[in-house]
């Protein structure tokens, strides 16, 4: 299987369930997920409200919250929850090998 | 007479959000959204921060555009004052004449800024925020090597403050009380603030009273009550708002600091509720004291609220007051009222950040606030708002302990 357009992220076991990690890549930020079940997720790093770092936020079962003004996403969809969020997030394909976390970002 | 639709005056953050949440909550009746300013709706948080210091034009947010609101088929009123409100016949009366007639009517009417009340105090370098316009009229008279006095060491006065340093200007912070933030954060948190302000080289004064304005040859003088004189080329004063109470109080509506609304945001009129800066409400959590709060979240809570109620739904506001504030780098969270708290712990989050929970008596988490860069501070607080919205009594030596995490105590 083809790794292009694949990056790798961060080690899968930096991040703790049920929480989110920033990771930069040039100018793209991303906001990286492990749910309470142990699957990961990647979106946009971005609020789509007001460009604040989902990262810096919480997460709840399948919910990221912006940390500024709890606009809401499922992560794992990327589905804009209400105002005062109402554009989705972008997500990307993620997979784990060797204990890494790979990101399709291409 | 009742033939009419939801009318909300007052176009900021509450009233665009409850105009909003009306039509989320599937009324497809007329909806009529009333303001003063020929702005649409805009988001004022910026305005003391990313909109004094960002390069190029200055933007604001709009969280209902004019495209959006014809969409939703809300009618935007700008530039209107609503002049009376005629309860007998369910109607608004504008100021050119206009009667718009309602079913339920929401007031969000905000709050404008205290005036100073020395002598002198109607210079015109003696300026306020409220509005993008008085935004605009800040920025520009904060250039690089301008002597800024800020009067009024609260949340915009500091914000104007942090800005004006990132611009370039010498800034020094006048407040009358004994220290900055007297209001809603614990003094620990507002003595690491102060630092945080004089490392950028805000000069304070504390406990110092204002007795007077003087302008000669271009400066501008402050004369304090102890007889020392500040000089400067600008003042910004940051000393605090009204509830804009005016409209209600001719109606004959109850006035009790701000316009008087029980629980699910009624005022004593059942057809006419209020929601955000201008009411103040009973809250639950804090033993149905009367509250009242100036700030972004609250006006969108109650805005949402209101809507709801306003089509027949029974909620109850009980949302946990919470505050934010970016100066620098940093960022001050505060969730819960403090007031009250007889215990006060502090838990280290290192880099210069912490956290400090206030307890009452019997252990409640009543409040908690911190101070630190964004990623170190707001979902520990957004946790601890969890808390207090629960009603819990966690364990001082585990709030203290870094380690312990909060989440874990949420679930305890």
């Amino acid at each position: 299987m083809s790794n292009a357009g694949w990056i790798e992220t961060c080690r899968a076991d930096e991040i703790d369930e049920e929480d989110v990690l920033r990771f930069d890549h040039g100018s793209l930020t991303l906001a990286i997920y492990r749910s309470a079940d142990g699957k990961y997720y990647a979106t946009d790093g971005l609020c789509t409200h007001e460009q604040v770092h989902l990262a810096d936020g919480l997460v709840m079962g399948d919910i990221i919250e912006c940390p500024m003004h709890n606009g809401r996403f499922d992560y794992r969809t990327g589905e804009a929850k209400g105002a005062p969020v109402c554009v989705n997030l972008k997500t990307y394909p993620v997979k784990v090998e060797g204990g890494r976390v790979l990101v399709q970002i291409g | 007479m009742a033939d009419g639709g939801m009318v909300i005056v007052g176009a900021g953050e509450c009233g665009a959000r409850a105009a909003q949440a009306l039509r989320e909550a599937g009324w497809s009746g007329a909806v009529t959204l009333i303001g003063e300013e020929s702005l649409p709706p805009y988001e004022r948080p910026p305005l003391s921060k990313a909109l004094m210091v960002a390069a190029g034009e200055p933007q604001v947010a709009h969280p209902l555009t004019r495209d959006a609101a014809a969409q939703k088929g809300i009618d935007l009123l700008l530039g209107a004052r609503v002049a009376e409100i005629d309860r007998e016949a369910h109607a608004v009366i504008l100021a050119d004449g206009r009667r718009i007639s309602y079913l339920k009517l929401l007031l969000a009417t905000g709050a404008r800024p205290r005036r100073l009340a020395v002598p002198g105090a109607d210079s015109r370098d003696v300026l306020y925020l409220r509005s993008f316009a008085d935004a605009l009229a800040i920025r520009e008279r904060l250039r690089a090597g301008a002597r800024l006095c800020v009067i009024g060491g609260g949340f915009i006065g500091l914000e104007v403050a942090a800005s004006a340093v990132a611009r370039g200007c010498r800034v020094t912070v006048v407040e009358v009380t004994p220290r900055i933030l007297m209001r809603g954060v614990p003094a620990p948190l507002a003595e690491l603030i102060a630092r945080r302000h004089e490392q950028a080289g805000v000069r304070f004064r504390v406990g110092a009273g204002i007795a007077r304005i003087s302008e000669s040859a271009g400066t501008v003088k402050i004369g304090l009550a102890d007889g020392d004189e500040i000089e400067c080329d600008v003042i910004v004063a940051g000393i605090g708002a009204a509830p804009e109470t005016l409209l209600a109080a001719r109606a004959g509506l109850a006035v009790e600091n701000g316009i008087r609304v029980d629980d699910r945001l009624r005022t004593s009129d059942p057809d006419i509720f209020a929601a955000g800066d201008c009411c103040s409400a009973p809250h639950a959590l804090y033993d149905g004291r009367r509250i009242r709060l100036e700030a972004w979240r609250n006006a969108h809570d109650q805005g949402n609220l209101a809507a709801r109620n306003m089509l027949g739904g029974d909620q109850r506001y009980e949302a946990v007051p919470w505050f934010w504030s970016d100066q620098y780098e940093m960022t001050l969270h505060v969730a819960g009222l403090a007031d009250q708290a007889t215990k006060h712990v502090k838990r280290d989050l290192g880099d210069g950040a912490e956290l400090h929970f206030h307890l009452a008596g019997d252990g409640r988490l009543l409040a908690a606030s911190g101070f630190g860069p964004l990623g170190k501070v707001a979902r520990e607080i957004r946790l601890a708002e969890m808390l207090i919205q629960k009603g819990a009594k966690p364990a001082p030596d585990q709030l203290a302990a870094p380690e312990v995490k909060l989440k874990s105590l949420l679930n305890a």
